[in-house]
């Protein structure tokens, strides 16, 4: 390398050096303003406001406990609960809808086939924020009160206080169904890696999947059956101006779910359409005159296809969804940005409120895209 | 007599072929019956359309939509608190941007001078909107809002973020490390974001970024937010269109003595850029709706608007029509903007294909 500006090495050093320089700079230009700020206004920057009494309520918590003399960071563990709470539900109520959607617009039925393509078109075009409010406004305007709320299902209760549904009382012997289950899952896996390489060596078929299906089901019902099947359903009954007892979802919950859901789907949907007619036609034609089953057809030539384009863009929906359930601030749902919000509203610590926003979701996406890539190269294509 | 065995033939093929499709037919017409009807019902022949004092709103409610709310209070939902004498300005405005998105779909018009257009549009835009000069009254910008505001928010930020997205694009593909880090370093740490988070960053942080004394209005701000979010996502679509360039394009500029920015300006980009407007007008229907987030921190855009269409008391409760009426609004854009990249997409991919076969001819 010679150092001359002709020399396309030292060139590129240049450039390097000089977007280097100019990135630390700008950076360095910003940090040196902020002290001066922080300085100035007396603000203490730092995480120590973490362990300070937070002194708000919570509406709603998820798993973890929360009183107002709990401190910050406490609260915003809660909040990251019910992002997690909101997201997890809602991921696995839009896979399976959008999936649905999907395979409804393939469907040979018109009116199937023109209505799930207008909820389609209709639900992509709209800001999920506007349907947020608007999920927030049906429920919290246009329900009815507790007294006359709506009851669809026997033991149900929707009303402009949220919804109201049964829960299962918990009994201290449910935790062996749940061993049960854990065993079951462990023996199904382990039966199925026993039948693919059976299948391998000998070439011989062995039912794992329903094998496996019949001892998830069956062992925690024998479990359950052991321990003296306990039941009991706890129903929300009217007291005063509200229900107790059940679980309730509260109108901000139930809003974001059905939302966060109602939007996801709809790109779900086409990632799932897109997906099935990536397959070509003459795979299923090709696979149908080697003789196999309609079920195989679907589940050893198009499935594994399919999943192959479906899956990345998938992820990333299964990403947008969490990142959206961060609108919640707006209808207020206590989820990790809003709780972060009101955090930073009350100590004036913005870096650091803003910090753990960013970096919670960053974990999160970075995870995700560890997963996505592990799983590219899993199923890439091998080619010659 | 054969239209109605055609109609005939048609719903027997399309409807009712076999037992289990005729169920969801018959279903799905029973279900219409009993929500569509009534919800017609609500929205037009019981609606209010006209009601200064919201009386017959009242009575009517639950029965009957109240789009009175909407006639009454479309000025504020349009223009927001711009001077009401003077919102013939913003309305101009919006009218200039609709017809600079109409001459940028045609084809014909994508020459240099529309550029140009572009510029000149802009600037009256910006004329209009804060007045100031030929006997316009000044309107800071705090009062601007409703459709003009969000109209601007989105058209500012694509027409900034684009630049900078092609930069980012060019140097994720770049062979130098450190450009190469930098660039999907920004990428990565922006996508992986909500862009709430940067909207407060730009809220509550940048006043604390700057230099004592300088400040930056909120307005600005928002936008500076947007322009780096878009730009991330833009990026990744122009990303594509480089990556969709055969090798041989690259090699066959190389060939030809071209430095670095005369291949990628003359040769690559030109491709690239091509190709990727559909994705591109993707990007920006989803920016377009993301423009709404503004309200979590206070701007006055269309939702903002509308959201405080209904907090004057005689006017609450009427949620459900507000929200309607600014899906409808919102929807009108996008599904007309989805509709032109999809049909743009295929006259681009015919092009394309036409293309060998004259250069033969």
């Amino acid at each position: 390398m010679r150092f001359s500006p002709r020399d396309a090495r030292f060139r590129a050093l240049l450039y390097q050096v000089l977007a280097l320089a100019a990135v630390v700079g700008v950076l360095a230009y910003l940090v040196t303003n902020t002290i001066a700020n922080l300085e100035a206004r007396k603000i203490a920057s730092g995480f120590a406001f973490l362990s300070r009494e937070a002194g708000f309520e919570i509406g709603e918590t998820s798993f973890i406990s929360y009183g107002a003399a709990d401190n910050y960071a406490r609260a915003l563990l809660v909040g990251l609960a019910n992002t997690f709470r909101v997201a997890l539900i809602g991921v696995v109520a839009a896979t399976v809808i959008g999936t649905f959607i999907g395979f409804a617009r393939l469907s040979s039925n018109w009116l199937v086939a023109k209505l799930s393509s207008a909820y389609i078109e209709v639900i992509r075009n709209v800001p999920l924020l506007v349907q947020l409010f608007f999920w927030y406004a049906i429920i919290s305007e246009n329900l009815p009160g507790p007294r006359q709320a709506l009851s669809p299902v026997s033991g149900v209760f929707l009303s402009n206080r949220g919804f109201a549904v049964p829960v299962i009382e918990w009994h201290a012997a449910y935790q062996w169904v749940l061993a049960a289950f854990v065993l079951a899952l462990l023996v199904a896996w382990r039966i199925s890696a026993w039948a693919r390489a059976r299948q391998a060596r000998t070439g011989q078929q062995f039912h794992a999947f329903w094998t496996g299906l019949g001892i998830v089901v069956a062992l925690p019902l024998l479990a359950f059956i052991a321990i003296g099947a306990p039941f009991r359903l706890i129903v929300p009954e009217l007291a005063g101006f509200n229900f107790s007892g059940g679980a309730t979802l509260t109108p901000e919950f139930a809003a974001l779910l059905i939302g966060l859901v109602a939007y996801t789907a709809a790109f779900i949907a086409e990632i799932v359409r897109a997906g099935i007619l990536s397959v070509h036609r003459g795979q299923t034609e090709a696979a149908s005159a080697l003789g196999l089953r309609p079920s195989f057809v679907l589940r050893l030539v198009i499935l594994p296809q399919a999943l192959r384009v479906i899956v990345p863009p998938l992820t990333s929906q299964y990403l947008n969804l969490t990142k959206n359930s961060s609108l919640a601030v707006a209808i207020g749902y206590p989820d990790i940005v809003s709780i972060a919000n009101t955090a930073i509203n009350q100590t004036g610590q913005a870096i650091e409120g803003i910090g753990i926003i960013m970096a919670v979701y960053l974990t999160i996406s970075l995870s995700i895209s560890a997963f996505m890539n592990w799983y590219n190269k899993r199923i890439a294509l091998v080619e010659r | 007599m054969s239209l109605s065995r055609g109609a005939i033939g048609w719903s027997r093929e399309n409807l009712f072929s076999g037992w289990g499709n005729t169920l969801v037919t018959l279903l799905i017409i029973w279900l219409a019956w009993k929500l569509a009807l009534p919800f017609f019902d609500w929205a037009i022949t019981k609606a209010i359309w006209v009601d200064p004092d919201a009386q017959a709103c009242r009575a009517a409610k639950g029965v009957g939509a109240c789009w009175a709310l909407i006639t009454e209070k479309h000025r504020l939902i349009l223009f927001g608190t711009y001077p009401f004498e003077a919102q013939w300005r913003p309305a101009l405005a919006v009218l200039v941007l609709v017809a600079l998105y109409i001459i940028s779909a045609l084809r014909a018009c994508w020459r240099p001078w529309l550029a140009l257009a572009w510029v000149a549009g802009l600037g009256a835009i910006g004329v209009l909107m804060w007045g100031g000069v030929f006997g316009l009254v000044y309107v800071e910008n705090e009062r601007w809002g409703g459709l003009a505001l969000t109209l601007l928010l989105a058209t500012f930020g694509i027409a900034f973020a684009f630049p900078l997205s092609i930069l980012l694009a060019l140097g994720r593909r770049s062979e130098m490390p450190i450009i190469r880090w930098l660039s999907v370093g920004y990428i990565e740490l922006i996508r992986g974001v909500p862009l709430i988070s940067l909207l407060f960053m730009a809220s509550v942080m940048l006043p604390l970024f700057l230099p004592e004394g300088l400040t930056v209005d909120k307005l600005l701000r928002a936008q500076i937010a947007m322009i780096l979010f878009a730009a991330a996502y833009l990026a990744e679509v122009v990303r594509g269109g480089l990556q969709a360039i055969p090798r041989g394009q690259y090699e066959a500029a190389q060939a030809l003595g071209l430095s670095y920015w005369k291949s990628m300006g003359f040769i690559i980009l030109p491709q690239a850029l091509r190709i990727s407007i559909p994705p591109l007008v993707n990007v920006f229907i989803g920016f377009f709706k993301d423009t709404s987030l503004v309200l979590i921190i206070g701007l006055f855009d269309l939702l903002t608007t509308v959201k405080v269409s209904i907090t004057e008391p005689k006017w609450t409760g009427y949620g459900v029509e507000a929200y309607l009426f600014a899906s409808a609004v919102y929807f009108v854009f996008c599904f007309s903007m989805s509709r032109y990249s999809q049909a743009l997409e295929v006259s681009l991919a015919s092009s394309a294909a036409r293309t060998p076969v004259k250069e033969a001819g």
